[in-house]
């Protein structure tokens, strides 16, 4: 409007030229500063969607995801037995191994106390942007299946994207990380944290961290980005197997809650 | 440059605060669908896996 009102002005002046020069300077100045301006909110936008709303996004997917495969089990998730303190653990042998699923097919669930009573997470098949961006935790296709001997790899984003792996600095040695396939429950134990570079695929090693030496135990490692909010380096969780129950035997019961709730989709 | 699109968007008042409103939520919409998973591609903190291979 002012530009406007200050040509019109200059317009009714006998010198003409150096006005309109100016008034032509002024809009070009105003639009490259509207344009500026523009650019600095939808990087803004940006930072808040990528911050805020992957999040939004991912947990909703992941619940549906979990919610399908938790009712696809159907019959074969009993409700938990009355749990009695007297019987001693059941052993039930060598766990069952699942063939890997194809890429983005639901492998399991995995439950981790530690991260909060609803840390309900979906496991899927592969590792590229797709399966991690909205799916959940991503399966190294090149690693074992759960309750094999050998390496369970997964990774997860630390931030963004649904943050499934947030709080992996928060584990202590001992905690209980529970993955729940078609199969059954294996219980991980969680061991220690390294953080690496990126470049260090040994981790994903059979037996993590040292090549071509064969594994006598199942591992679970989960990698994501170190520090939070960056990605120089890689935080590494190793769990250890340490026990296993079919599904006919009903969850564990320090999950039992979350097992039942994740059936009944929420 | 909005100044002028305001100016010469057509009808009453009430509707050019309207088409306004509908274009700014159209950018938006066009922003979360396309250009932010773009841009989220040259970020780099949402790199979580180990190696390059899988690397999205």
């Amino acid at each position: 409007m002012v530009v406007q009102e200050k040509a019109r002005r200059a317009a009714t002046r006998p010198a003409r030229a150096a006005p309109a020069r100016a008034s032509i300077l002024r809009g070009t100045v105003q639009v490259l500063g509207e344009l500026l301006i523009t650019a600095g909110i939808i990087l803004l936008l940006f930072v808040g969607w990528q911050l805020w709303w992957t999040n939004i996004e991912s947990d909703a997917k992941q619940s549906a995801v979990i919610k399908e495969f938790a009712q696809g089990l159907g019959g074969a998730m009993p409700a938990s037995p009355k749990p009695d303190p007297s019987a001693a653990p059941v052993d039930y042998g060598t766990p069952a191994v699942a063939a890997a699923p194809v890429h983005a097919g639901t492998i399991g669930i995995m439950y981790i106390p530690r991260f909060g009573p609803n840390y309900t997470r979906p496991i899927v098949q592969g590792t590229t942007g797709d399966v991690l961006d909205t799916l959940g935790l991503g399966h190294y296709a090149n690693t074992a299946m759960p309750g094999a001997v050998g390496n369970f790899a997964v990774a997860g984003h630390r931030q963004t994207h649904g943050a499934v792996l947030d709080n992996i600095h928060t584990l202590v040695p001992g905690d209980k990380i529970y993955v729940q396939t078609k199969d059954g429950y294996y219980i991980y134990v969680f061991r220690n944290n390294q953080i690496v570079m990126p470049s260090r695929t040994d981790v994903l090693e059979p037996a993590p961290t040292r090549p071509g030496v064969t594994p006598t135990e199942s591992f679970l490692t989960m990698t994501s980005c170190n520090p939070r909010f960056g990605a120089e380096e890689r935080i590494i969780a190793y769990a250890l197997l340490d026990s296993w129950q079919p599904a006919s035997a009903g969850p564990p019961a320090e999950i039992a809650a979350q097992v039942a709730a994740a059936v009944r989709g929420n | 440059m909005y100044g002028w699109i305001f100016r010469h968007l057509p009808g009453p008042l009430w509707l050019r605060i309207l088409t306004s409103l509908v274009l700014v939520a159209g950018a938006l919409i066009l922003m979360v669908q396309f250009l932010f998973p773009w841009m989220s591609g040259f970020t780099a903190f949402t790199d979580s896996t180990i190696g390059s291979a899988s690397q999205p």
